[in-house]
């Protein structure tokens, strides 16, 4: 009886999966089309097995209850199909279905046990449904297959037994080959491996990239954001059919596994926004329906069930409510910890877009931002002839006075206008004096680089910051500019290229780990043993896979590092990027509190810091509190200056260059 | 003067045609184009008013380069309003020296419009404030100045706010057609969004006077031009000791002193008063009739 059943089971079962598998290609494709590429499906088996295990392996137990589960099941499901379904009933064909089933229901019973007392992070319904089908099939499976090797030939044969069979089997059959194609869990395996193959960022994989030194921070590889055509019909994200198809692709692939919900500082600080909610509340939209069935944790402070979407409705605030988009920080610790390889931030600046573009509607504080950028070049509404006035009595060296060039442009950034972040410049200027470095600035013809502007979602006025910025720069000739702002730095090395300004850009803590590299400068023994903690700031650690040199140079000063349980790839933004600093979503907690509770935890009585937004969140931390230094002020303070030409030069010359 | 309770901004029961006068505003710091702090106010009053209905003129040169950016701005303004009809903006082209008065006054007849806002005065050019006072004097309008807040329209009169020094308000009821001037006062405008400033119409209207007719301002053309120069402000000096006292200060509502209420006087006697009132102040000579 069996015999006959097996075939007509596994056929039909993929019959339906097929035709669920169908209807999901269309929910994809009513996004907006970019050309096919074909080809990229062959790529999907190394980008599964590479990259993606490479994220999924940070928490070994997972990998290898995943590789256990999925490579038994995907092995058990090609051998049934071919000893029962075509009936080519081998023995070592049998044996090797048992092995696989066996493999398959031992990974089965790890997920099991994961899903006994499941963690916050997990999503419950139907993901704890699968823990049980992945149980029914591999048991079924291996059952099914005994008699192929002879055992148990006799029992099996018909009766009770095997309708009890044959019904286990059919549970599992349904969950995993029919579910795969009817958006039950097991989706996120056949929407995952086309979202592989592809993914609207092929740089983040090995291929395609000739830049190796990526290679080294592999989050890294592909950050900057896609620029948005100011032609088009309209502008951003306003409904899910909106978005890329790639992209909603993406989002269907989402397994909820909540490594998002764990890293996410507006979550963790009680703010409406959950990166695995959202990313479900975009399936959602792309398929119709309302979020009742979401079975995991919601945008604190927000009820699961009350919001509803479909693919032409508009996503706020029926689907996802503005606070939500705003609380982002734009850190990129979920597209970090996604295996699935999501992009998140794209998303959420995609559907700002249409927020700030279209229906103005961006946060108070941050549209005024805006009217600055957009009147005066600053966020602050100052005047730009003011950005050198802190260092008025430096004698600067301005670059227009240099027509022959200079090795290093430095990009104050907006942390010119600010009181404090001027003592970091200050500090900095010292230190390329002391090493010797052929500097200069733009002065007021220096505008902002557009970061903020971008990220609250006015491509509009980031991109005439940017012309005008790449006009003003391709006036003037430099080697490389050096910045000690990581958003500056970001967005000049990393965002300007496709609007044809490409240009060789240096964070400071860099610049500054080379002129140690080159004894350039050179520095005293710390008078007391002193413990130093680090905060890597994202737009240089995360976006930029630069976490080395800013030790480099806390060694190179004889200090001892704590590092905070959070840091390099895993390190807690401060809360001041992304615009999240202006927009200033109510939350239970503040975000730069929960980071110097990190700092306090390591016994830090100095923490160091690499960012004008980092360390005006962090100071704003109530004291008693460790102290906030720049990196470059801890090398300014230890700095021993050789009696060189390189101090009395600048008083003696350059009264000369500073133009009246 | 009694304070009076703020009402709830009713909408127009029947629509009045409603428009906004703007200006090309010049940024404090920056001296950059762009909507001018007032007149953005007196678009936000009309859109809250008539939502997408509200239209929007200007007098100027259709070839100053920044003139589109500045306009586009008010336009970028029409969104979050119950349909969602792009802006329209009607350009009356005007040359260096020209009279806008005479263009707008045209504009407002022909195209039927009962209630026009405005800012008080422009933030470049003369600035003089005048334009208003000159429109609502040819066209026989009554004008509102200095005004905080519409509160309500029917169709025959317009109850607005009037800002007055420390906070006050006095509630005025206009009859239409009229013309309101917007105080800073006023309601912030909302942000100018990209989109809806790229979709927004700008109309050039240049058949509005007949040819022979330029509207040229005469008197502009003797003027000695020059710019201007800051004000010396007037050092405060706080006399107090403690900040009660400096509170009191500031809170205070200016008094005036050795005036008289006149009331029941007939016209005649009214005007003899303020005759007399005028030369006892030195503003009108003794034998000026």
């Amino acid at each position: 009886m069996l015999q006959t059943l097996l075939p007509i089971l596994i056929f039909a079962a993929l019959a339906v999966g097929a035709a669920g598998a169908v209807r999901r290609i269309r929910l994809w494709r009513q996004g907006q089309r970019t050309p096919m590429r074909w080809y990229r499906l062959v790529l999907m088996p190394k980008r599964y097995l590479n990259d993606l295990h490479h994220v999924v392996a940070r928490d070994k137990a997972i990998a290898h209850t995943h590789v256990a589960t999925a490579g038994g099941f995907v092995a058990a499901m090609a051998l049934a199909l071919v000893v029962h379904g075509f009936g080519w009933r081998n023995p070592i064909l049998g044996g090797l279905l048992l092995a696989a089933s066996l493999c398959m229901f031992i990974g089965a019973l790890a997920v099991n046990r994961r899903r006994i007392d499941p963690s916050a992070k997990l999503s419950k319904g139907p993901w704890q449904r699968l823990s049980k089908s992945l149980l029914a099939y591999s048991v079924g499976m291996f059952l099914v297959s005994l008699p192929l090797v002879g055992v148990a030939p006799t029992l099996l044969g018909g009766g009770v037994l095997a309708i009890v069979l044959s019904a286990v089997l059919v549970w599992g059959l349904l969950e995993m080959v029919v579910g795969m194609g009817w958006g039950g869990p097991m989706k996120h395996a056949f929407a995952g491996s086309f979202h592989l193959a592809f993914h609207r960022r092929p740089e983040r994989f090995d291929d395609n990239h000739a830049d190796a030194v990526h290679d080294v921070h592999r989050g890294s590889r592909s950050t900057a954001l896609f620029p948005l055509d100011l032609t088009a019909k309209t502008l951003g994200v306003e409904k899910p059919a909106d978005f890329q198809w790639e992209q909603l692709l993406g989002f269907d692939a989402c397994v909820q596994c909540g490594r998002c919900q764990n890293v996410c500082p507006a979550y963790a600080a009680g703010q409406p926004l959950n990166p695995k909610k959202l990313i479900q509340d975009m399936v959602v939209g792309m398929a119709g329906g309302n979020d009742a069935r979401y079975a995991g944790s919601g945008y604190p402070g927000i009820e699961v069930g009350k919001h509803h979407g479909g693919p032409n409705a508009p996503i706020v605030p029926q689907l996802v409510e503005a606070q939500t988009l705003w609380a982002c920080t734009t850190c990129r610790a979920c597209v970090e910890e996604c295996p699935m390889m999501i992009e998140h931030v794209d998303a959420i600046v995609d559907m700002r877009r249409f927020i700030t573009l279209e229906k103005g509607e961006t946060p108070e504080k941050g549209a005024a931002a805006i009217d600055n950028l957009i009147a005066t070049d600053n966020p602050g509404g100052l005047d730009n002839a003011s950005r050198l006035d802190w260092a008025a009595d430096l004698e600067m060296p301005r670059i227009q006075d240099r027509p022959e060039g200079v090795d290093v442009l430095l990009w104050l950034g907006d942390g010119a206008f600010d009181m404090r972040n001027q003592r970091t410049l200050r500090a900095l200027v010292k230190i390329l004096r002391a090493g010797g470095v052929d500097f200069a600035v733009l002065g007021d013809e220096e505008r902002d680089s557009g970061d903020v502007a971008r990220r609250l979602g006015d491509e509009a006025t980031f991109q005439r910051l940017a012309e005008r910025n790449i006009a003003t720069l391709s006036r003037y000739r430099f080697a490389r500019i050096v910045t000690a702002d990581p958003h500056s730095f970001h967005v000049l090395g990393r965002e300007y290229g496709a609007f044809g300004g490409d240009y060789r850009v240096l964070h400071h803590s860099t610049f500054i780990a080379e002129l140690f590299d080159g004894g350039r400068i050179s520095v005293e023994a710390p008078a007391q043993a002193e413990t130093v903690t680090y905060h890597d700031p994202c737009y240089l650690g995360r976006y930029n896979g630069e976490f080395a040199a800013p030790r480099q140079v806390l060694a190179a000063l004889g200090l001892e590092v704590a590092e905070m349980e959070r840091s390099g790839y895993r390190s807690r933004c401060c809360g001041g990027g992304g615009g999240a600093a202006l927009s200033d979503v109510p939350g239970k907690a503040r975000i730069p509190d929960m980071r110097m509770e990190d700092v306090r935890e390591t016994g830090a009585t100095t923490v160091a810091v690499a960012c004008p937004q980092c360390t005006a969140m962090l100071e704003g931390v109530v004291e008693p509190r460790p102290r906030i230094l720049d990196i470059a002020e801890m090398v300014a303070a230890a700095l021993v200056e050789p009696a060189t030409a390189s101090t009395t030069r600048t008083s003696t010359e350059a009264p000369e260059e500073v133009p009246a | 003067m009694p304070q009076p309770e703020p009402r709830d901004t009713a909408k127009m029961p029947q629509r009045v045609k409603t428009a906004a006068l703007v200006s090309s505003g010049r940024h404090p710091v920056s001296g950059r184009a762009g909507r001018a702090r007032e007149d953005a106010r007196a678009v936000e009053m009309g859109l809250s008013l008539v939502g997408a209905d509200l239209s929007l003129a200007h007098a100027g040169d259709p070839e100053q380069a920044s003139l589109r950016e500045s306009l586009q701005g008010y336009l970028g303004m029409y969104h979050g309003l119950d349909d969602d009809r792009d802006g329209q903006l009607s350009l009356l082209p005007l040359g260096e020296g020209g009279d806008a008065v005479p263009l707008l006054a045209a504009w407002l007849e022909r195209s039927g419009v009962r209630l026009a806002l405005t800012g008080q005065r422009a933030e470049c050019g003369e600035g003089s404030g005048m334009v208003g006072y000159l429109l609502a004097e040819r066209l026989g309008w009554a004008i509102a100045t200095g005004v905080a807040a519409i509160e309500h329209c029917d169709g025959e009169r317009v109850t607005v706010l009037q800002a007055l020094p420390q906070g006050q308000r006095r509630r005025l009821e206009v009859r239409l057609p009229c013309l309101i001037a917007v105080d800073a006062v006023a309601e912030a405008p909302r942000q100018s969004a990209f989109g809806p400033a790229r979709r927004g119409r700008i109309d050039i209207v240049d058949d509005l006077l007949p040819p022979d007719e330029s509207p040229l301002d005469a008197d502009s053309a003797d003027w000695h031009w020059q710019p201007a120069r800051a004000r010396p402000k007037r050092l405060k000096v706080v006399k107090s000791t403690n900040a009660r006292d400096r509170f009191k200060a500031a809170a205070a509502k200016s008094s005036a002193s050795g005036g008289q209420v006149l009331t029941d006087l007939s016209p005649e006697e009214a005007a003899e008063k303020l005759i007399d009132y005028l030369r006892a102040e030195k503003i009108l000579a003794q034998d000026d009739q």
